[in-house]
């Protein structure tokens, strides 16, 4: 007789009721009691069926017929297995037809005004050489329309262009003329385009304001929080904090450009873990509409980067935080902690991710020389270079590359039931951490199945009592976000 | 499914996942049954010349591969060249038998 065991799910309760995550199709389903005892009578150690419906009838809580429908029905969606019967890992597949650019990311400078002591870009930890390199400290005009006509190119109909830096307002020159050419160009070719930026809100001035609310920029705001916070790495370079010059005007574009949210976002370091005094104070004291925090990326030995204990902290904040974003769910009111609605809209999707994130096929990054990179992070590498904005995708490097990341190379991911949702983590992570893109993030998993274990229970509890809530998130395309 | 709900987009698509995945290509009009894509020869059912429903549109190769992948993957006694021996280089021009099956010649002794 064949035995059943635990399938590869994520059991999990919300609001008194119990569900099931499984992996890696990332459906999720509502148990009902009796499915709940047949998955808590395997809980410890594999059993035989007949074994289990003699355990449930003996209590008398559940009839006979009903306990066979529930193992069918559980092994059915694999949330059980037969031991004796190994299931088999979905197919590998790698696109072999282009997939059509989304979102490229346009890095017109690689120089900044600020000396962020944790940047990934100019610190200990950067991977192109930005004073004395071969890239172009800006990038020219010629190469931003090329960049454009790339992106017409390779888009589908809907064209996503962000501007990144660096500090993007540095070039702001050529942001200017290059909007103008690519509306142009996009009604030409008949493809709807738009635009949106990351800055350091240092050189938002009242031209640069205008100009963002004319061409409906999609604008996010690197800020890690009050004075105190903000000013211990966000610094010029003679070391003065940015606070007091940023603060007033970010008001000022708030004020001003209504028609696209405008969001802030937010690096954690070991040194500056405030999670709720950091989303109060940008939510109520400078009126962002959103805000979203990412652990800083280091390598390990820097003195802002988090351990294992850091990591559990960020989880205990964002956890305290999460529950507010669960209270206003409830009562359809907006909550601007964006790393939950991010995660909640990927499961309600369903999303299984072969692959991390869009860098290398949905999402492109372009050097100021006009290389193609997997993504702005790489932009300028040449060891992640994935062409060039004249030639095209190099679509034998683009292949090699999605077929070397896949997540089913990963090994270490096999056993995670929240691979659907991390697939491995960001390459540039693994990059910074372990030399490699094609390593998985390993020393993040903890809290990556904690953090999505806090979702997955956010979004029972919403499921439940407020289902039309997630209305929010069936068919919407939404770009990937530069960060 | 009676005692899992689906909760999310996901699960709502595996609850109706019950519908068989493998369709004819005269899906729509065809009334559900097995469809037998390959192996024809072995079984001796409909398939090859005909399809199930006595129509052409759901063979399980289109004609023209017929040479190729009947001969050679299904062991159909086809009427071809010994290819091993006498006329190896008989389909060298035919690099895709949908195109340049008119490229292939008769052979003489």
């Amino acid at each position: 007789m064949s035995l059943l065991q635990t399938g590869d799910c994520h059991a999990f309760e919300a609001g008194g009721q119990r569900f099931v995550y499984l992996a890696p199709s990332a459906a999720v389903l509502a148990v009902d009691d009796v499915s709940a005892a047949v998955l808590d009578a395997v809980a410890v150690q594999a059993r035989s069926a007949d074994d289990i419906r003699a355990d449930l009838l003996s209590g008398g809580r559940f009839a006979a017929g009903d306990i066979d429908e529930s193992l069918a029905e559980l092994v059915r969606v694999r949330a059980l297995n037969r031991v004796d019967t190994p299931v088999r890992p979905p197919r590998k597949v790698v696109p072999l037809t282009p997939v059509p650019l989304s979102t490229m990311v346009l890095n017109v400078t690689n120089q900044c005004n600020l000396s962020c002591t944790y940047c990934y870009e100019y610190g200990e930890d950067k991977i192109v050489q930005t004073e004395n390199g071969k890239q172009p400290k800006m990038m020219s005009e010629d190469t931003a329309r090329e960049s454009v006509e790339f992106l017409l190119r390779e888009s589908g109909p809907d064209a996503h262009m962000t501007f990144f830096g660096g500090e993007t307002l540095l070039n702001f020159k050529v942001l200017k003329t290059t909007v103008a050419y690519a509306k142009r160009r996009a009604a030409e070719v008949g493809k709807t385009i738009d635009f949106s930026m990351t800055t350091n809100a240092t050189l938002l001035s009242a031209e640069v304001i205008d100009f963002l609310t004319e061409h409906r920029f999609g604008v996010t705001i690197s800020m890690d929080g009050p004075p105190d916070l903000q000013n211990k790495f966000r610094v010029f370079h003679g070391g003065a904090g940015s606070y007091d010059v940023i603060a007033p005007k970010i008001k000022a574009l708030i004020k001003q450009h209504r028609s696209r949210p405008i969001g802030a976002r937010v690096t954690l370091t070991k040194e500056t873990l405030d999670v709720r005094r950091i989303y109060d104070h940008l939510t109520n004291e400078i009126g962002f509409w959103e805000v979203g925090f990412a652990p800083v990326t280091a390598s390990p030995d820097r003195p802002h980067a988090f351990g294992d204990e850091g990591f559990e902290n960020v989880l205990g904040e964002f956890r305290d935080l999460a529950k507010d974003y669960l209270a206003a769910a409830l009562e359809n009111r907006h909550h601007g902690f964006s790393n939950v609605r991010e995660t909640i809209g990927e499961i309600h999707k369903g999303a299984s991710k072969a692959w991390p994130c869009g860098a290398g096929f949905g999402l492109l990054g372009v050097s100021t020389a006009g290389d193609v990179a997997l993504c702005h992070r790489f932009a300028g590498s040449d060891d992640h270079k994935l062409g060039t904005v004249r030639d095209g995708i190099d679509r034998a490097a683009q292949h090699a590359f999605l077929d070397a990341h896949h997540v089913s190379d990963k090994t270490d991911c096999q056993k995670c039931w929240a691979r659907p949702v991390c697939a491995g983590g960001c390459y540039h992570e693994a990059h910074t951490r372990f030399g490699t893109t094609n390593r998985p993030n390993l020393h993040y998993c903890d809290w990556i199945r904690g953090w999505t274990d806090t979702c997955l229970q956010i979004y029972g509890q919403i499921a439940q009592r407020n289902p039309a809530f997630l209305q929010q998130f069936e068919d919407t395309h939404e770009a990937p976000q530069a960060s | 499914m009676k005692h899992l709900k689906p909760v999310n987009e996901k699960a709502r698509r595996l609850a109706n996942a019950d519908k068989p995945d493998v369709v004819a290509l005269q899906a729509p009009q065809q009334p559900p049954g097995p469809h037998i894509p390959l192996g024809c020869s072995t079984i001796f059912s409909p398939g090859w010349e005909v399809d199930r429903t006595g129509g052409t549109a759901g063979l399980c190769q289109p004609v023209e591969r017929d040479l190729f992948d009947c001969h050679l993957g299904c062991y159909w006694p086809a009427q071809v060249p010994d290819q091993l021996n006498h006329a190896p280089d008989w389909t060298k021009k035919c690099a895709a038998a949908q195109k340049d099956w008119r490229k292939i010649d008769v052979i003489f002794p």
